[in-house]
């Protein structure tokens, strides 16, 4: 069995940037490396820890005998510097020297909760953790202090690492070293006081994110970067259809003349995760590759052989069409039926969106083996650990406790990392090698095969109109694949009307803060996309292709009422009954989202005639991912359409963000950049199509992200709050589709209600 | 037995020799800050410079830069402090992290075959690379901010 090292601060530790507990630095050539995945990141240089003091409030960070902070990080880094973010909410409430602190990526052992890194919702369901961890510290320090000084602990106070207090002053680090050990319970931490935003010392200002330095030198460590000893590759043969595949023959006696060539596995799969995918395994990753090309295999394909992304999106239009499928959602008043009947007049529209890939830079892999203790380990970058680490169990058929994740740094997630097919794969695998270390590595168009896209989707909406033509009721039809399936089964979803479940990822969106009178809001699965791709999670989920229906919606029925659209959304944007919002997260309702639409107005120079020919700036708003915690967003893009050719050239971009208080602002603006290039990306960049049961584009020869030369300048603003903080990660995508769909009408007259928006597409309009 | 020399260095290297550079650097060499994204020369990750060259690792065979100088992102600057590599942490490049070495390389590239680039060669020779998360306002500003410095020593 190979030695690795765990996921432990090494005793040689120091405090040198981003430390990893075996150094890719020392490698020379022939000496094998193993990897552990301890992934620590520190604010400064420092020796190393000599202090056997460790004083630990709560399981989220301990302080040593030298004040140095160490705080525990639960979720995944993939580029949104989380550790960075959360550790500077603990380290304010504490008190903490900056320079102090250092943070660590924890594995999924129960302890920490469990919790998948998706959704915009790490800060947003940690803020008060960390703020109670780091406050009741502070309390611990406070009071020892103050017992030492015989003054009350409520005279002290804790900045930078130190206790004040009565002209007296010590720091952490004396007060650990000489025994601190007070430690609180939930309860006891939830009732600590704390900070006012006005004595906030870290949170708001400005910090380089702890985990870019290794990222400019090539030290940071992915998935695909972990080695251990003895270890050999694994490619797979990815089977015709993504569910009910089975094998039924495999000749390999082409690959037995390949140098390096070890044998081909059949996985069978009994749970149900990879079925009919066959590894070839080899000495190095070419050797398994080539091989690969000279096996044959032989499958039953499943049911899905056949489909296309027509019969996807054909059958979305039958279940709308369907008034007995799908799921109403309790909008307070969602009995539209009289409206409509009674309507003056009645607009309706329909809008789809194509299949979309995620294509994380770093394609699927994880090296599994099973180590000295007998457990299976597995190396991986993961969004949820916690949940594959369940599904391998369950795929191994081995007890709790057998299976340990050691995670890395993502190259991207985005959603792809939630599912861990190729995880369980990789665990399969070395089974069947005798617990032998093996690396699964999924090539570029293995992964995309592979994937689990964002669903084609179809939407149908409709308004009614009274004889004054204000608005009395909205319908709003979504099916798609909904992406819970591929993680949980309907009894853990939410449930609407009737008790009948449905998937917020799949219709978050549509429960807008617009007042339209009665809203009646049907989510509806479509089951075919779920079973031919696994429709999954893709950055900003529903709210990604929803919102493109919604605010194109608002604006063609402003356009048709002869309104301006901005005044047109405000005048529907009132914060009165459920639109009021309330505390903690929504405090303001549709008065947040009405200031972040005006401010992009303003700032964008909405309305101005001075542009050129067929060149415009239109608008979207959205709250972002959730009604629960909304991150208010106006959206303006300016761009020209090119007539002859339909290209579209967008010129500029500008974004006006309210998430609450902001806690890292460039980390914060760094995710905003990324989101709204996202978002340009899928309105008028990237999208595939399914064929014969699987996705057609399957690398950068024909799929076609956002490139540089792509890239418009961008203006983003982030509203100063001292409410809670939400999410950032994603709303930033969501308003920029509708916004440049509004602007292509607003430049040249035509009405664009597909994504992407290809320039086939437009000058067929045209 | 295929000879490469990599960041100053000579490695002998018992491998086919049809095999990726990209693979000899991270699995024999333990290089591992070379990328692998899209196998196929499109997504610029797995950027190198051999014989001073920006070339794609993925899709130039070891047979076919023996004896040539390749330098990966170990070896651009021995303390990680290249012009470039300075820009980026200054202007908080990276997201996830993952192309960045092959942009760094990439731009370190074009800034010594074009030490004052305008906007449109930036963008002309940059936009090969592909970064998923997006951080191209900032990779653009970067390679500016780098030229400007280099300009100036």
């Amino acid at each position: 069995m190979p030695k690795t090292q765990g996921a432990i601060l090494a005793p040689d530790l120091t405090r040198r940037g981003f430390l990893v507990a075996m150094s890719a630095a020392g490698a020379a050539f022939g000496f094998p490396r193993v990897s552990g995945a301890a992934q620590i990141f520190a604010t400064s240089e420092g020796g190393s820890s000599s202090s056997d003091q460790l004083f630990e409030p709560s399981l989220w960070y301990t302080i040593d005998g030298e004040g140095r902070v160490n705080v525990n990080i639960t979720r995944a880094e993939m580029g949104q510097h989380i550790g960075t973010a959360l550790a500077r909410i603990l380290a304010d409430e504490l008190g903490a020297d900056w320079e102090d602190v250092q943070i660590t990526y924890v594995d999924h052992e129960k302890k920490w909760g469990g919790a998948p890194t998706a959704g915009s919702r790490s800060v947003w369901s940690l803020w008060s953790v960390y703020r109670q961890a780091g406050a009741a510290g502070r309390m611990a320090l406070t009071q020892a202090a103050a017992q030492k000084w015989g003054i009350a602990p409520e005279a002290c106070t804790t900045e930078a690492g130190m206790v004040t207090g009565g002209g007296n002053s010590i720091a952490f680090a004396v007060l650990v070293a000489e025994g601190l050990s007070r430690s609180f319970t939930q309860d006891e931490v939830k009732a600590v006081p704390l900070k006012p935003h006005s004595d906030f010392r870290l949170i708001g200002r400005d910090v380089a994110a702890l985990d870019i330095n290794d990222k400019t030198t090539g030290r940071a460590l992915y998935g695909l970067d972990a080695k251990v000893d003895d270890m050999v590759y694994a490619v797979p043969l990815i089977p015709p259809t993504r569910q009910g595949s089975k094998v039924i023959s495999i000749d390999d006696s082409e690959a037995k003349g390949q140098r390096g060539y070890l044998r081909t596995i059949d996985l069978q799969d009994p749970s149900g995760i990879v079925p009919g995918i066959v590894v070839v395994v080899g000495e190095t990753l070419m050797a398994a590759k080539w091989a690969s090309e000279l096996v044959t295999v032989e499958w039953e394909a499943g049911e899905t052989g056949t489909v296309s992304e027509d019969d996807i999106q054909g059958l979305s239009r039958e279940l709308i069409a369907d008034e007995s499928k799908g799921t109403l959602l309790d909008t307070g008043n969602f009995d539209t039926k009289p409206a409509f009947d009674a309507a003056a007049e009645v607009v309706e529209a329909e809008y789809t969106t194509s299949t979309v890939l995620h294509f994380a830079l770093e394609p699927m892999n994880a090296t599994a083996f099973v180590n000295d203790a007998g457990q299976y380990e597995i190396h991986a970058g993961s969004q949820w650990p916690a949940l594959m680490t369940g599904w391998v169990e369950r795929a191994l058929g081995v007890g709790p406790g057998t299976v340990t994740m050691r995670t890395y740094m993502l190259g991207g997630g985005f959603g792809r990392r939630v599912f861990g097919d190729y995880v369980v794969a990789a665990a399969l695998t070395t089974k069947s090698l005798g617990g032998t270390p093996v690396k699964l590595v999924f090539f570029r168009e293995d992964d995309s095969l592979i994937d689990c896209p964002r669903s084609p989707s179809v939407q149908k909406l409709r308004l009614a109109l009274d004889a004054e033509r204000k608005i009395t009721a909205m319908d709003h039809n979504a099916a798609a694949g909904w992406p819970s399936y591929t993680v949980r089964t309907e009894a853990d979803m939410a449930k609407g009307i009737d008790d009948k479940p449905y998937d917020t990822a799949g219709i978050s969106g549509a429960d807008h803060w617009y007042d339209v009178g009665a809203h009646r809001i049907r989510a509806i699965a479509n089951h075919l996309a779920s079973q031919t791709v696994r429709a999954g999670f893709l950055r900003s989920i529903a709210p990604g292709w929803i919102n493109f229906a919604v605010e194109s919606f608002m604006d063609e029925v402003a356009h048709k009422l002869g309104v301006d659209p901005v005044d047109f959304r405000l005048a529907h944007l009132r914060p009165e009954g459920r639109n009021a919002g309330e505390a903690p997260h929504s405090v303001g309702g549709a008065d947040r989202q009405a200031a972040v639409l005006r401010r992009v107005a303003e700032l964008s120079g909405y309305g101005r005639s001075d542009l050129g020919p067929d060149t415009a700036i239109g608008i979207a708003s959205t709250y972002g991912q959730e009604r629960e915690m909304p991150t208010w967003n106006g959206t303006a893009v300016q761009l020209r359409v090119d007539r002859e050719s339909g290209q579209v050239e967008v010129q500029k971009l500008w974004m006006v963000i309210d998430c609450g208080t902001v806690i890292d602002p460039d980390g914060a603006r760094a995710q905003c950049e990324g989101a709204v290039l996202w978002g340009l990306s899928m309105a008028l960049y990237e999208g595939t199509s399914i064929e014969s049961g699987q996705v057609y584009d399957r690398n950068l020869d024909t799929y076609t992200p956002l490139r540089m030369i792509d890239t418009p300048e961008l203006q983003i603003e982030l509203v100063e709050s001292t409410e809670a903080p939400v999410g950032l990660g994603e709303p930033g995508v969501t308003g920029v589709a509708p916004a440049v769909a509004n602007a292509i009408y607003n430049a040249v007259g035509i009405r664009m209600r597909h994504l992407p928006m290809t320039p086939e597409m437009i000058t067929e309009a045209l | 037995m295929i000879s490469l020399k990599v960041n100053g260095r000579n490695f002998s290297l018992d491998m086919d020799p049809d095999t990726p550079l990209l693979w000899a650097l991270r699995d024999e060499l333990d290089m591992t800050g070379t990328k692998f994204g899209c196998g196929i020369g499109m997504c610029g990750a797995c950027t190198v410079h051999v014989g001073g060259r920006a070339t794609r690792a993925c899709i130039t065979f070891i047979r076919d830069v023996e004896g040539a100088e390749v330098t990966t992102i170990e070896g651009l600057d021995p303390q990680g402090n290249h012009p470039v590599q300075e820009a980026w942490r200054n202007l908080r490049v990276p997201q996830c992290g993952y192309c960045q070495s092959g942009q760094i390389m990439q731009a370190a590239a074009l800034l010594r075959d074009i030490p004052d680039p305008g906007d449109d060669d930036i963008d002309a020779v940059m936009t090969g690379n592909l970064c998923r998360c997006m951080t191209y306002p900032r990779i653009r500003n970067a390679v500016r901010e780098a030229a400007t410095v280099m300009k100036g020593n």
